[in-house]
């Protein structure tokens, strides 16, 4: 196959973007980490400009950590999440940017609005996904949240972003 | 409301040995109480001399509300200073960190060097010229700072305690850390996560060396990863809590991490993921003494007030008011362990922080705990845990099991010696 030949259109692209915003949304688990591919990387940086190998970020997983991180929800004991924050989140600005080899790479703009016993907390980023189709299916292979406020002190934030 | 609402001898009426008063944590005159008299009085951790390692580099810090600059002056020498300009007031810092001789205010252009002294004031004729420096004031500058180890402690207070009587104990256990690397220095050049949460800070600083929660609180992932950690806070486990005076505190692992008898065992690390850090170690301090540090493992100290040292993790506590407290959190970097400090900042950033497999929930501790203690009753916390099995050791320590509140006893006592002199 080429290239062009496995490349997502901007339809579609936004349509997966929705997709995933409303499994995030709805704790669809299970489908929303079938999303992956088996090389996914899930990144929160703190500083888009460091590299997340020697830096802190918030949110650093690869496939291992992102199923560890939807079994430690799936326990029920989460306390961060019991119960689970109710989200409703908005994704806009979708645009699609210079592919990275086969992968076709969106940026868009979300705002999560998070209620919790302490009250509503309003997240907004710049997000990055890397789009690949496998056998048939558009999955992310890399998805990048960068919070607008992601240097100062946030509150948790143990939902999926 | 000001300090003069807390009476004379109320705070001792509200501190049992076993118990401690719900209102410690709500009072707002009690807060006022403890930045004066805990926070701009005793030594507090301010940053690290990795954080500043040239001439002239300077980052912004904190002393709970209090907005410092830690730099390095030209000669090497250290200062912590307000960020308040002496003219209006005007913050003169903006920049997080960078490398400077002074300091502009961007108000009027008044210029401050980085040991805190008045270098000019534009138009100087309107103070009677340049002299007029002899009788205006430079920045505020912490009357004391000492480090150890690299680690830089400020006191607000002219007078005092030094910083090694301050430590005490404590001291060893930075000692401990340090070992761990192969050259003897810690690296704090990861970068910071800043985790916000909505309650007092003494929930978290008890919290840090609370054997008794780990299995409850972090079921969820010790369940599904097949961690080590729960053990070693059980009833059936060889770690002890100890009080180090000061109102410093630790888990002692170490009992358990000798059990296992395996370099770098504490890590969950597997030697051979890191030939090169144990070779380094070995080489460093011998075979022996090596195998015997990389055993022994890395502290799980929490240093009062603000410092807590969480084995491969660093966390500095700001509180901010009643309520409110950040935590400031990197992973520890060895000096000459590149192939360790990888793995530590991976290991570091999926257990802390917002979103962290352990620390959110803990938060959520803290802030439950926040609004739980603000109910009427019954008024006072229990603190009573171990009391009848503590002892003491062979060096004079108070210590109980992995699961008892030695620590949150001894901090509490340390704090009423600062709260109430008298």
């Amino acid at each position: 196959m080429t290239a062009v030949a496995t490349s997502i259109a901007l339809a579609e692209a936004e349509a997966f973007l929705y997709r995933e915003a409303r499994l995030a949304d709805a704790w669809e688990l299970e489908a929303w980490e079938a999303l992956w591919t088996d090389d996914a990387v899930y990144h929160v940086p703190v500083d888009a400009g460091h590299d997340p190998r020697t830096h802190m970020s918030i949110i650093f997983d690869n496939r291992n950590r992102i199923a560890t991180r939807i079994k430690q929800l799936q326990t029920g004991k989460r306390h961060s999440q019991r119960p689970p924050s109710r989200l409703c989140r908005s994704v806009s600005n979708v645009e699609l940017l210079d592919p990275e080899g086969t992968d076709t790479v969106v940026t868009s703009v979300v705002q999560i609005l998070e209620s919790r016993d302490r009250g509503l907390t309003w997240w907004v980023g710049r997000v990055t996904h890397r789009l690949r189709r496998v056998d048939g299916q558009v999955r992310m292979a890399a998805k990048t949240v960068v919070l607008v406020d992601s240097d100062h002190a946030l509150p948790s934030m143990s939902f999926l972003v | 409301m000001t300090t003069a609402d807390v009476a004379p001898g109320d705070l001792r009426s509200r501190v049992g040995t076993d118990r401690v008063h719900g209102s410690l944590y709500t009072d707002p005159a009690i807060y006022a109480l403890e930045l004066e008299r805990i926070w701009y009085t005793t030594w507090v951790y301010v940053g690290h001399t990795s954080e500043i390692p040239q001439p002239n580099d300077y980052v912004r810090k904190d002393i709970g509300p209090q907005q410092v600059v830690m730099t390095r002056d030209k000669a090497g020498g250290i200062h912590v200073l307000h960020n308040r300009c002496a003219h209006r007031g005007n913050l003169v810092c903006d920049a997080e960190q960078g490398n400077s001789s002074s300091f502009r205010c961007p108000y009027h252009g008044w210029t401050f060097a980085n040991t805190g002294e008045l270098l000019g004031f534009p138009f100087n004729q309107g103070y009677g010229g340049a002299r007029a420096r002899e009788r205006l004031s430079g920045l505020g500058a912490a009357p004391r700072v000492e480090s150890y180890r690299g680690f830089v402690f400020a006191s607000l207070a002219a007078e005092g305690p030094t910083l090694r009587e301050h430590l005490g104990a404590a001291a060893d256990r930075i000692d401990q850390l340090v070992r761990l690397s192969p050259v003897g220095e810690v690296e704090l050049t990861a970068g910071w996560v800043r985790h916000e949460v909505t309650a007092n800070w003494k929930m978290l600083v008890e919290n840090e060396t609370d054997g008794y929660h780990p299995q409850f609180v972090h079921s969820s992932i010790f369940s599904i990863s097949g961690s080590g950690i729960g053990a070693l806070y059980s009833d059936k486990s060889t770690a002890v809590t100890r009080a180090l005076g000061g109102g410093h505190s630790e888990n002692d692992l170490s009992p358990e991490f000798r059990r296992l008898g395996v370099p770098m065992g504490w890590a969950g690390t597997p030697e051979s993921k890191i030939p090169e850090y144990t070779a380094a170690m070995r080489a460093a301090y011998g075979a022996e003494n090596g195998d015997e540090i990389m055993i022994n493992g890395s502290p799980h100290v929490m240093i009062f007030p603000n410092l807590f040292i969480a084995e491969i993790q660093l966390f500095v506590l700001q509180p901010l008011a009643v309520d409110r407290t950040v935590q400031h959190v990197t992973a520890i970097q060895f000096a000459g362990a590149p192939d360790l400090n990888r793995r530590l900042v991976t290991q570091c950033v999926g257990s802390v922080g917002p979103a962290g497999m352990l620390l959110a929930d803990d938060a959520e501790m803290y802030e439950r705990n926040q609004r739980g203690v603000a109910q009427r009753r019954p008024e006072w916390l229990d603190l009573s845990r171990g009391l009848h099995r503590e002892r003491t050791d062979e060096h004079g320590f108070t210590i109980g099991t992995a699961t008892d509140e030695t620590s949150m006893r001894a901090m509490w006592e340390h704090y009423l010696t600062l709260m109430d002199p008298s």
